[in-house]
């Protein structure tokens, strides 16, 4: 006799503890295997767009701030590149080298939390409050430097609103050399633990050509095989300027593009950022930060998109503007809500303890998400 | 214990009362008390962190200042549940994993019952905590509940095989199932005790030393996830169910769930104390026998057995907070793969050396 089954339907979220912010995922099942996934979103819509537009271009960047609030400095960057391309500003070498160190410092932070949260998705709980002890050390530093420890405000058009404190640049050398000891450290304990390997190689595979045509940046991409990385292939601010290796996925648990490369980009990419960071300390100039900043903040009319190498991927800012105080209109294309979308993609087949593994492997902000 | 109480009260119901509910006021409740606030306290030292501080010296009624809370709960029932097994279940949950000390002997002094089947009772016993998990998971009425329910039956069920083989290769050896002779056969120096080959001699002893360490871990990883412990809580993985079966219990019943954990966690400790570490025999001769002080061996043994189940349970919670969790599949492939022919050829393996 052929037994009756039906398929079940399982809310993951909102209130869950691992869907990192408020998200919720209708998971259909079939016993524990995955049929199919729907993430639904909006959960965190704060109208971040339409806001903009009755902002000037100033008071937009506190916005950014709290789109993806843990790379809230590389957002607050992406935007005042972008309005500084759109008035023609140049700015000081000092300005551009710090927003680098402050940019590579969060990238750093972010990647603690993907990383940390990750172990703890999968069940490792101590990497998680090691990463996250490191991750204070850079949250005094930002604090040091402009008196918040998650949203900033740090990066202005045209400057940054405070200049360096005078022990910032021995603060970070001393943490650099604190961190990269650390590093290993978090390898040994998780990186290449069995259960961990285990758990997270050959799950969620993401191949290359799947990867480009969705459109996913980031770690993401670059866990698929894929070399691409803004910071190489259309060098903003002053990035041509440093030597630093892109890491791509090679496979070496599993098959290029799975969960546990996607976790060790992220990791090979903490020290990446370390080196530049060493190196932008060597080079930094002095000279005044506020010396760019336009007294009156009217770009011409026209229309811009500018991006950047978010910690997820790539955060696009597209400005138009219609010669007002006002934006006329700010879009941004979130790397992380492009993420989301292949959910559906990787989850399928696998069980759902790999949902947890590959949600947190493609490491989704819900508040760049739903803006 | 029981005759010293039947001489002391002279009724034997109440006496029999009396001694069933010694470990559990004396030893399981204390011990809940402390497992937690250790866990927490082992867990912050790993993590750099500092742990409770607050209630208390150095947070030391942190447990108390829970419990207190967990009383004053409201005590929910979600209006689709089974009433009657959703009651039922934390009951006989705790009922499944205290039982299992009514055979596990404390010192030479006191244990529940000398039992002749003491460690089949035992594995018996504690498969009943099953039943009251997928009781718990199926009467919560909540898809996270069943789901942890049902993975933690077939974890359960599936590990009780490389454990009970383990234990058969030591009945075997030692050819009683009595836990009480079983460690008087692991008297006065340590390497009398099973994990050295147990009281055999000369070729024999040297050839059983490297399986019974095998035994031993296989032992050791098995029962960790009948206590559903780290890398093996799959049925209560925060991560991905929630709570597990345990999600929609709230107040008193949720605090009996927890302390069958620990009770559990202790239990399964002690009995591979006293499988493979001599029980509550010490090391190196008593101080009793030293000084010819006749009462303090008892209290030297609980306080070695003590000692020796506190270790292990230390073990269980450092690998708790050291390793991330196995996917349920890995789990079952483990078992049924690896665990299964290992401690079924160490089984054979041992049977032979023993004929030697």
């Amino acid at each position: 006799m052929a037994i009756k089954t039906e398929e079940m339907v399982l809310n993951m979220g909102p209130q869950h503890p691992s869907t990192h912010g408020v998200l919720r995922l209708e998971l259909k099942l079939d016993g524990e295997l995955i049929t199919g996934v729907t993430p639904h979103i909006g959960y965190l819509h704060r109208c971040f767009e339409k806001h903009c537009e009755a902002m000037t271009y100033p008071q937009v960047v506190p916005y950014t701030d709290r789109m993806d609030y843990l790379a809230a400095m590389y957002n607050n960057f992406g935007y005042v590149t972008a309005v500084e391309k759109l008035m023609g500003i140049e700015v000081p070498e000092r300005v551009e080298y710090i927003r680098i160190i402050m940019g590579e410092l969060q990238r750093i932070a972010s990647h603690m939390v993907a990383v940390g949260t990750y172990g703890l998705d999968i069940g490792a709980f101590t990497p998680f409050l090691y990463l996250f002890r490191d991750r204070e050390k850079i949250l005094s530093l930002f604090e040091k430097t402009c008196g918040a420890r998650l949203l900033y405000n740090y990066m202005w058009i045209g400057g940054v609103s405070h200049d360096l404190h005078p022990d910032f640049l021995r603060l970070t050398k001393e943490f650099i050399d604190y961190f990269r000891p650390n590093i290993k450290e978090l390898n040994n304990l998780l990186t290449f633990n069995k259960i961990f390997i285990e758990r997270t190689a050959n799950v969620g595979i993401l191949p290359a050509d799947v990867a480009v045509n969705y459109g996913m940046t980031g770690p993401n991409l670059r866990a698929s095989g894929i070399k691409y990385d803004l910071r190489k292939d259309e060098p903003y601010s002053i990035y041509d300027r440093f030597d630093f290796d892109v890491p791509i996925g090679d496979g070496r648990h599993g098959t290029i593009g799975d969960c546990w490369d996607r976790y060790y980009m992220r990791v090979l990419e903490m020290e990446e950022s370390l080196k530049i960071i060493e190196q932008a300390i060597e080079q930094i100039p002095d000279g005044d930060v506020h010396s760019a900043i336009p007294k009156r903040i009217k770009p011409p009319a026209g229309s811009i998109y500018h991006r950047v190498e978010n910690p997820r991927g790539e955060l696009g800012y597209f400005i138009i503007s219609d010669g007002s105080l006002n934006p006329f209109r700010v879009k941004v294309r979130p790397p992380s809500f492009v993420s989301l979308e292949l959910m559906d993609e990787l989850c399928k087949g696998h069980l759902v303890a790999d949902v947890v593994a590959i949600l947190g492997s493609i490491d989704i902000v819900l508040g760049e998400v739903d803006r | 214990m029981y005759d010293i109480i039947l001489d002391f009260t002279g009724n034997e119901i109440l006496s029999m009362f009396i001694s069933a509910a010694l470990p559990l006021f004396m030893f399981i409740l204390p011990f809940a008390l402390v497992a937690v606030l250790a866990e927490r306290k082992v867990s912050a030292f790993m993590q750099d962190r500092l742990g409770p501080t607050r209630v208390g010296p150095k947070g030391l009624l942190q447990t108390v200042a829970d419990i207190l809370k967990l009383f004053q709960k409201e005590d929910i029932v979600a209006s689709n549940a089974d009433k009657k097994l959703f009651n039922l279940a934390p009951i006989l949950v705790f009922a499944g994993s205290f039982a299992v000390f009514a055979a596990i002997p404390f010192s030479g002094a006191y244990i529940g019952t000398f039992a002749d089947v003491g460690i089949f009772f035992v594995v018996a016993i504690s498969s009943l905590v099953v039943a009251g998990i997928l009781m718990a998971g199926w009467a919560s009425n909540n898809k996270y509940s069943l789901l942890g329910a049902v993975r933690s039956a077939a974890q359960i069920i599936s590990y009780e095989i490389p454990t009970a083989l383990v234990i058969l290769s030591l009945v075997m050896l030692a050819g009683t199932l009595n836990l009480y002779e079983l460690t008087e056969m692991q008297t006065e120096y340590f390497w009398n005790w099973y994990i050295f080959g147990g009281p055999a001699t000369g070729i024999q002893k040297i050839l059983l030393i490297p399986f019974m360490i095998v035994g031993f871990i296989i032992l050791y990883i098995s029962t960790l996830a009948e206590v559903n412990r780290t890398p093996f809580d799959i049925p209560e993985a925060e991560s991905e169910l929630v709570a597990g079966y345990h999600t929609e219990y709230s107040g008193m019943k949720f605090a009996i769930f927890f302390l069958a954990e620990y009770a559990n966690m202790f239990a399964v400790s002690a009995i591979v104390a006293t499988l493979f570490f001599g029980g509550f025999q010490s090391p190196f001769g008593y101080l009793g026998d030293l000084f010819g002080v006749e009462w303090l061996i008892p209290i030297e043994q609980f306080g070695w057995f003590t000692v020796k189940g506190l270790f292990f349970v230390f073990v269980q919670m450092w690998l708790r907070w050291t390793l991330p969790r196995l996917r349920v599949d890995q789990l079952m492939t483990m078992c049924w793969k690896y665990m299964i022919p290992y401690a079924f050829v160490n089984l054979i393996i041992i049977g032979i050396i023993s004929l030697i």
